[in-house]
């Protein structure tokens, strides 16, 4: 929280949202900036960022200084204080490499000493130095909370599933060893058992192999995987889970590795022309009537919400019904395919469909391509884009649980050259405030709430 | 009728160890004092447990002492036994403990109060703080007198309409059968203070010669006992032994008997109790699973029968007590002296104190101990230090004296009261402190005394004497990293004794120290020029050696903590005028009305995200005023 409010770190974060092209901008600002770009970049004729002038564009590559692997073509600038945005030393790297890349770079850049920026940061940095008049102050201010929100809402719809139950058991571990350390610390007198080094260490063992597993799936790709989010949204039996079977057999499907079992949706994940697309399924809802009933309208917004793209399907040869006419109320201002299935069952071919319905048949395998195109084109004429939130958290994430790694790795050390318990639980409780980083939640009294519930203490 | 009794600077109502602390605070500092009491006979009384500090709490006497109060000197002069707790863990939790001699403990400190410059006692009943203005002018007593005042501190204790509960016995009482403080709580409530009902409880006393200590686990103290003061050179006497016995299941099946005659489970007790002061009963039913529960029999006096029964606190019926308090091992004749009870009394929210102390609500008025919600003769002590010094400091229009929770436990103890309220009595713990590894017992007089002394606290005899200590522990610590130990047969023998790898090049003597296995004693063979120093100042460098990387840590977390502290919040700030803060931030900032972003910061409903908004209205509030500045220059 410290560091957070002093506004004197280097903080990095990708500036513009990701088209289908995948340019994207990462931004880094503060005292380290240019000592971290000039880091990371190689220039053909081996110029430097830190000898570049002010407000110069360089193109180059950058490079994993531990690997000496390039990573990805890049133009690079800095923007020395106070002639820049946040009137901090400033440096962008402009890449084009697609969100891999830019995710790759971002974490490069984050390893060499940046802080993620949080949400507004960079708009809160420009006011505090002076760069953003008054008048804007208010602006300001709206940004931060609006943005966390936002962010949040995405960190937590990352969070659902198998990783959150992940994070839950890993917290609730390290609470259950600080509470057993602080109960022998405050509490010596009674009939407690002492928690033993050979016990923390073993479970901090287990805890390490937990977070390397997220590590390696994290990086990889495999549980945030990033994609145009898109739902397939209609009344049953109109032809959804055709149109997702057709999509999923001419496109290789990536077959997640977290199933959303325990919730009303599913996520698929395909590549369309090189665009990755997530491709949220509403199985769970498909046996039921109406969508909006099933999930009440808070949750069909917030699934809304959390989408880039709807494709919305319909059986041409019956009316609207009453459901469908209000989830196309809710659709009216988002980004939306509307698709009419079932053209075969007309009685008469050659019925002109209205726009922007695109006509489809799935048993005739017809309207499939042109809805493929729509979708892509949707990317690349910039109705559509993903927004860089979701970047932003996985690597935050990564970054956090990489955090809690070290702290626990640190607490290993602590022991083996014996050092007494309450300096061990430094390391244990930095390692619990990096967890709860990743879901915002502070841990606050819950350790002592935590002796009182195991533990039968008091005189 | 009412009548003029005198004329003081400060009146502080309460004798108990919030009060006592407050009155000779303020007095030391030059204020003419008046320090009232329900009875002469209570000063200083512990109602509770006969012992002075523990974990957490005893870093609290101790950091009294170090500024300059009375706790620690008077531990040191009425104990009957010391034990430093936890010296199987490291020196950051190590804890001192000591049982008291509690008449003893009353009479040293009456005398002290007695006998201090600028302070009268009197056993008078405060019924109404006079308020004008919203600024306290005097205090009325049960008598008709009127006392005036410039500032007052409340120390009231659990007497504000106490209530005592023994089984369906209730009635309206004080602790210890003293009478309660009926009308005060009007007045408070009648001048905008708004009061919260708390409970605690405490066992019943036993005739000692009715226990079997054969059948017990005798308990004694240190060998080497460690004073609280640090101007106590050495303790010197014959300690008491205390003694351990447990409950088992036939205790346990008379509870669960008699459960529906606990008030406590039918619904008549309204007070929130603690969660570190459980009843028996609620212990069993909590913990079905342990079998039995420890059992710790403290004298409470060398000149008394009266034993301390911890463990067995209880509000079940005075006669269910008896039966189960003899079915334990060694109490099966029991006779109690004293019943167990618990007691419901008046306390306010601690939400409406500033860091002085003085409450938000009358200028003027401070609070210390219990009636803060918190529990614990050294909360309360520590609590009544800081409100006395603050009243001192208030009269004399000096800047409210504050420690914050890089200082030391009083300072985590009141911010943590002040910032976050309280929903249970308080109680010290050393897990609530996130700088611990600097907040040791040990140093307190390194941490404080400089504070005390520029206070008016500390004697200059006694602050030169630290100073001498300062130099010594900063001296020797120069000195021993430029002592180089050689990789010689004779020294690697020595090292081979203390289990200690042997050396192949020359290492200083720090670097020896730092190994978990030697300590500084030990390493006298390869000093020969070791002067001559004080147990407390090898204890220091031992410390400071061996922890040196983790205390380098914090040190570091300190300072950006002290960072944020110093942003300060303009007194004033209206809150809800911020737009882009969250409601629920808000509420909680305009209820608390925090000093500095780093208070804030520590507001549970406080996000980081409304903290960035916070500091970007103060920019916009600051350059705001600049303008006008610049435009008044300009007319």
């Amino acid at each position: 929280m410290e560091v957070l409010l002093l506004n004197d770190d280097t903080i990095a974060a990708v500036a513009t949202g990701l088209g289908g092209a995948g340019i994207g901008i990462i931004r880094i600002s503060g005292k380290n900036a240019v000592d971290i770009g000039n880091a990371l970049f190689v220039n053909p004729k081996e110029k430097t960022l830190k000898d570049a002038e002010s407000h110069q564009l360089l193109y180059g590559r950058v490079r994993d200084p531990i690997t000496k692997k390039d990573i990805d073509e890049v133009l690079i600038s800095k923007m020395k204080a106070p002639h820049s945005y946040t009137a901090e030393d400033v440096v962008e790297i402009n890449c084009h490499g697609g969100i891999v890349s830019l995710r790759k770079i971002l974490s490069l850049v984050i390893k060499a000493g940046a802080r993620l920026a949080e949400p507004g940061e960079f708009t809160k940095r420009a006011f505090l130095n002076g760069r953003i008049d008054l008048t804007q102050a208010e602006s300001v201010m709206d940004i931060i909370n609006a943005k966390t929100e936002k962010s949040l809402e995405y960190s937590v719809g990352q969070l659902e599933g198998r990783l959150s139950q992940k994070l839950e058991e890993l917290d609730g571990a390290l609470i259950g060893i600080l509470a057993h350390m602080e109960v022998n610390i405050d509490y010596p007198e009674y009939d407690i058992e002492e928690i033993s080094y050979a016990f923390v260490n073993n479970e901090i063992i287990k805890l390490l192999n937990i977070i390397k597993e997220l590590l390696l799936v994290a990086e990889t790709g495999k549980i945030y995987r990033e994609g145009i989010t898109t739902a397939i949204l209609g009344e049953p039996n109109v032809g959804k889970s055709s149109l997702l079977n057709t999509l999923l057999m001419e496109e290789k499907a990536i077959v997640t590795e977290i199933p959303g079992t325990t919730r009303d949706t599913i996520e698929e994940y395909m590549n369309i022309q090189g665009i990755p697309f997530k491709i949220i399924d509403t199985a769970g809802i498909r046996e039921t009537d109406n969508l909006v009933e099933k999930l009440g309208v808070e949750k069909s917004r917030k699934l809304l919400k959390q989408t880039n793209l709807v494709i919305f399907m319909r059986d041409i040869s019956k009316e609207l019904s009453p459901g469908e006419k209000e989830l196309l109320e809710l659709l009216k201002n988002r980004k939306t395919i509307y698709i009419a299935n079932k053209t075969d069952s007309l009685e008469r071919e050659g019925i002109k469909i209205p726009t922007p319905w695109i006509p489809m048949s799935l048993m005739k395998e017809q309207g499939i391509d042109i809805l493929k195109n729509k979708m892509v084109e949707m990317v690349y004429d910039g109705t559509v884009n993903q927004d860089a939130d979701y970047l932003i958290t996985n690597t935050r994430h990564i970054q956090l649980l990489e955090k809690t790694k070290a702290s626990l790795e640190n607490a290993m050390t602590t022991m083996k050259i014996k050092m007494p318990i309450e300096v061990v639980s430094i390391d244990i409780m930095d390692a619990l405030e990096f967890l709860r980083g990743i879901t915002g939640k502070a841990v606050g009294i819950d350790i002592i709430n935590q002796i009182f519930k195991n533990f039968c203490i008091g005189k | 009728m009412t009548y003029l009794g005198g004329e003081y600077d400060v009146i502080v109502i309460g004798a108990g160890h919030a009060g006592s602390e407050a009155a000779l605070a303020s007095a030391r500092l030059g204020c003419k004092t008046l320090l009232l009491t329900l009875s002469l006979d209570s000063v200083a009384m512990m109602p509770c447990n006969p012992s002075i500090g523990g974990t957490g709490k005893g870093h609290l006497v101790r950091e009294i002492d170090a500024l300059g109060g009375e706790m620690g000197k008077n531990i040191d002069a009425t104990m009957i036994q010391s034990k430093m707790l936890n010296t199987g863990k490291g020196p950051a939790v190590h804890s001192l403990r000591a049982q008291a001699d509690k008449k003893a403990y009353q009479f040293r400190m009456k005398e002290v109060i007695e006998n201090q410059e600028n302070l009268l006692l009197k056993q008078q009943e405060a019924t109404e703080i006079l308020v004008e203005n919203g600024e306290i002018i005097g205090v009325k007593v049960h008598t008709g007198a009127v006392y005036t005042c410039k500032a007052a501190v409340i120390c009231s204790g659990t007497y504000l309409k106490g209530r005592i509960f023994i089984g369906d016995i209730q009635y309206d009482s004080g602790p210890n059968g003293l009478f309660p403080a009926m009308s005060l709580s009007d007045s408070l409530e009648k001048n905008g203070i708004e009061l919260q009902r708390f409970k605690t409880g405490t066992p019943a006393r036993v005739d000692a010669k009715t226990l079997d200590y054969s059948k017990m686990v005798i308990q004694k103290g240190d060998d080497h006992i460690v004073p609280f003061s640090f101007e106590t050179d050495h303790i010197d006497m014959e300690q008491v032994p205390c003694y351990l016995t447990y409950t088992n299941p036939e205790t346990h099946q008379m509870i669960n008997d008699n459960m529906e005659r606990s008030p406590l489970y039918t619904g008549d007790v309204v007070g929130v109790g603690p969660r570190y002061c459980p009843s028996i009963e609620t212990k069993v039913l909590r913990f079905k699973d342990k079998d039995r529960h420890q059992i710790f029999i403290e004298p409470e006096g060398l000149n008394t029968n009266e034993a301390y029964v911890q463990g067995m606190s209880s509000s079940l019926p005075e006669d269910v007590q008896i039966a189960l308090y003899r079915t334990v091992p060694g109490m099966e004749k029991v006779e109690f002296m004293r019943s167990a009870y618990a007691i419901e009394y008046d306390c306010i929210h601690p939400t409406r104190l500033k860091p002085s102390l003085e409450s938000k609500d009358v200028k003027g008025l401070f609070f210390g101990g219990q009636i803060n919600g918190t529990s614990g003769y050294e909360e309360a002590a520590a609590q009544g230090l800081i409100a006395g010094i603050n009243a001192a400091q208030y009269l004399r229009s000096e800047q409210p004296f504050v420690i914050d929770r890089s200082d030391g436990y009083i300072g985590v103890l009141i911010d943590d009261i002040i910032t976050k309220g309280v929903d249970e009595p308080y109680r010290m713990m050393t897990s609530r402190s996130e700088y611990r590894l600097l907040l040791r017992q040990d140093n307190a007089d390194l941490r404080l005394t400089p504070m005390g002394h520029t206070l008016g606290l500390i004697s200059q005899e006694r602050y030169n004497q630290f100073l001498d200590k300062k130099a010594a522990i900063e001296n020797e610590i120069k000195r021993i990293a430029e002592v180089i130990v050689k990789p010689t047969e004779e020294n690697n023998i020595i090292l081979d004794s203390l289990a200690s790898s042997k050396i192949r090049h020359g290492v200083t003597l720090s670097e020896l120290i730092r190994r978990p296995e030697i300590k500084y004693l030990q390493t006298k063979p390869f000093d020969s020029e070791r002067p001559l120093l004080h147990w407390s100042v090898v204890e220091q460098v031992e410390v400071m050696i061996k922890y040196e990387g983790y205390i380098k840590k914090q040190l570091l977390q300190v300072e950006q903590f002290k960072k944020l502290e110093n942003k300060y919040i303009p007194q004033g700030l209206d809150f809800r005028t911020i737009s882009g803060l969250r409601i629920e931030a808000i509420e909680k900032l305009h209820e608390i009305k925090p000093q500095s972003i780093g208070q804030a910061s520590r507001i549970s409903g406080v996000s980081p995200a409304d903290l960035s908004v916070l500091l970007i209205a103060l920019e916009q509030r600051r350059r705001n005023s600049e303008t006008h500045k610049g435009e008044n220059r300009n007319e």
